[in-house]
């Protein structure tokens, strides 16, 4: 399975310092990682570690304060705040703990959102949510509003929307945190179904059976790599 | 372009509202200031038609000149010359300047005994070419008339009566066609002058003379030195070279320099119309200007709201900037949330504006001394044009700020947790 891919990320001495004024406060200490396409990689670390702070980089939310970093061959420093998310919407696709569904509007319009931005147009749009959340198999769901969904739905809902854009990795975090063990259990199985059919997923999570079914945990303290290990599972 | 507008009316679409009070009570304070600013500037109009129309009442684009003294030295005369018009002065004009609209001359003669009956009046009598009745605006009431051309030629002895001194003599009475003992010599009744509302007043109001013919007036005083001569421009700008050349042509006659512009003591009611024009232009702005801090003080609650809606939707941003919506996908339909709450308030305030506007044309305004002066609360075009202006940027103003700060979201710290 895991012949040798093209690079998705490639992260060569990333740093990352908060400047609060007074103090400051460097959360990355120089990150080199690189994840090939059709990896599940899991992110572990205690909280404080630059867990989060790596995954804001990773998915085009921050910029690093120094090193390079490149995702799909395209390089993410010196971009406007636009030109920032333009990158976020084609090629990341978020999941997170909150599931950050918007409210008010529907299923499949939370699912066309991403589409929205990225410029597909309405009958496409319509037609590949629907698909999409008939594959997390939500197909009867459809016109439901998140507060109409269980808390597995919506992470459901939220995975479908990630994959809108067909983004270059989708990106996890703590996608099981909020969810009791049952929903988590199936959030994990799409997860690795994904995995399956050639995805790449970056998961950070401090669930060890969700970082079991990676393929590669990476694991972070006090803003270093300092363990990255293929699982049983990559083989 | 045709991108950003769809993006931008489908977030507006699909974006969550206002809960109902908020909204309420938003679009009632941009009401309540539409119809503040809309009725202070209706009444500033009201007032500004009136007084135009006061001012219009004692005639238009008329010059006085009275009788007065020589400042300058003239052709080895010294100054301190008395300069007195004559009643032929007043034909000299009219023949050499055939231009004016209209020109005639007034004598005056202050305290007379008007007999009618038994009951005795003292009061003011003019003696006028009958030219003045159009000039002066000296309208009869229905069944009179004013002096007439004939009435000057044949010296008749015939009087139009001011309507309040009509009152004062013949109370109820109709008076017309009545014998009016004038200085105990008998005159005729021809006319009593409508009721008007005057600004511009020289001698007296009008309500409170009497007018004869000029001619039955130097008859039967014996005068004929003129009190003042009026002249009257076609246009409004005319007036200074008219004024320059009825002295141009008395400076020639009665030897005084010409540019001695105090050698006739001039009114020119042209310029003075002008500084009245500027005071209400001044009353309206300053009305305006009430108005429209009434207004933006509603701004200010939309904006409040805004914020407010900003921080609840912090999340909500996040969200959709993580997914990679533009900064201006944000922005824009909040200023368009505030510009809709802004336009159905202004709406509403135009509403209740113009009802109660029009509520109060049916408070009487005859008889009504306050009204008589400040006119019927009017609204017109413009005004309606400068209220929908200014609303308008009230509107941007109060969405952009916000929304500014909503684009400023950083997506990062408002996903992680709950």
């Amino acid at each position: 399975m895991t012949t040798k891919n093209e690079l998705i990320i490639r992260m060569d001495e990333i740093r990352k310092v908060y400047d609060t004024g007074k103090v400051k406060v460097e959360a990355l200490k120089g990150i080199n990682l690189e994840i090939e396409k059709g990896e599940m990689v899991a992110i572990v670390g205690p909280s404080g570690s630059g867990k989060s702070t790596l995954m804001n980089l990773v998915g085009c939310l921050d910029t690093p304060t120094s090193g390079i970093y490149e995702i799909g061959g395209q390089a993410v420093s010196g971009v406007t705040r636009d030109e920032l998310a333009e990158i976020r919407n084609r090629r990341v696709g978020f999941v997170f703990q909150a599931f950050n569904l918007l409210p008010h509007i529907t299923a499949l319009e939370n699912v066309e959102l991403p589409m929205l931005f990225g410029g597909v147009k309405p009958h496409e749009r319509r037609e590949r949510a629907s698909e999409l959340l008939e594959r997390v198999g939500l197909g009867d769901r459809l016109d439901h509003k998140p507060t109409e969904l269980s808390g597995g739905q919506m992470q459901r809902v939220a995975i479908a929307r990630a994959l809108a854009m067909e983004p270059d990795i989708v990106l996890a975090d703590e996608p099981t945190g909020n969810l009791d063990s049952s929903a988590g259990g199936d959030i994990m199985s799409i997860f690795t179904n994904l995995w399956q059919q050639g995805r790449t997923l970056v998961i950070i999570t401090h669930d060890p059976a969700l970082a079991r079914r990676a393929s590669r945990v990476v694991e972070i303290h006090d803003g270093r790599i300092t363990s990255d290990q293929a699982t049983n599972a990559a083989a | 372009m045709k991108n950003d507008l769809h993006v931008i009316l489908n977030l507006f679409a699909t974006s969550s509202r206002l809960q109902k009070k908020r909204a309420y009570l938003t679009i009632a304070s941009i009401a309540w200031g539409t119809v503040a600013i809309l009725l202070l500037l209706a009444f500033g109009e009201g007032l500004k038609l009136q007084l135009d129309k006061n001012r219009r009442s004692t005639g238009e684009n008329l010059a006085v000149m009275w009788p007065s003294e020589t400042t300058k030295a003239w052709k080895g005369m010294p100054p301190g010359r008395a300069i007195r018009l004559r009643i032929e002065d007043v034909d000299f004009i009219r023949e050499r300047m055939p231009e004016l609209k209209a020109v005639h001359g007034e004598l005056t003669s202050g305290r007379n005994a008007l007999t009618y009956g038994r009951k005795t009046v003292n009061g003011r009598i003019l003696g006028v070419n009958y030219i003045f009745g159009e000039d002066r605006k000296h309208y009869a009431q229905p069944g009179g008339r004013f002096l007439s051309v004939e009435d000057e030629v044949q010296r008749r002895r015939v009087i139009f009566l001011g309507n309040d001194m009509a009152k004062d003599i013949f109370g109820d009475e109709q008076p017309v066609g009545k014998t009016l003992l004038v200085n105990n010599a008998p005159y005729t009744v021809i006319g009593v002058m409508q009721k008007k509302t005057q600004m511009g007043v020289y001698g007296g109001p009008d309500g409170n003379h009497a007018v004869i013919p000029i001619t039955t007036f130097k008859a039967q005083y014996g005068r004929d030195r003129l009190s003042v001569m009026v002249i009257e421009t076609q246009n409004p700008e005319e007036m200074k070279g008219a004024l320059r050349k009825v002295n141009e042509l008395l400076g020639g006659k009665y030897r005084y320099d010409p540019s001695d512009d105090r050698a006739l003591a001039t009114w020119d009611m042209v310029k003075s119309s002008k500084t009245t024009g500027n005071i209400t232009i001044g009353i309206q702005l300053f009305l305006g200007i009430v108005g429209a801090l009434t207004l933006l003080i509603g701004g200010v609650g939309v904006a409040n709201i805004m914020y407010a809606v900003v921080k609840e939707r912090t999340r909500e941003i996040g969200v959709k900037m993580a997914l990679g919506a533009k900064q201006r996908w944000i922005i824009a339909p909040f200023v368009l949330e505030a510009l809709v709450y802004t336009f159905i308030g202004g709406a509403l305030g135009i509403i209740i504006a113009t009802l109660l506007v029009s509520l109060t044309s049916f408070v009487p305004i005859e008889n009504n001394r306050v009204m008589s002066f400040l006119g019927r609360p009017t609204l017109s075009p413009q005004i309606g044009v400068a209220t929908s202006l200014i609303l308008g940027m009230i509107g941007l103003a109060a969405g952009y700020f916000p929304a500014r700060r909503a684009a400023s979201v950083d997506p990062a710290s408002t996903l992680r947790y709950e």
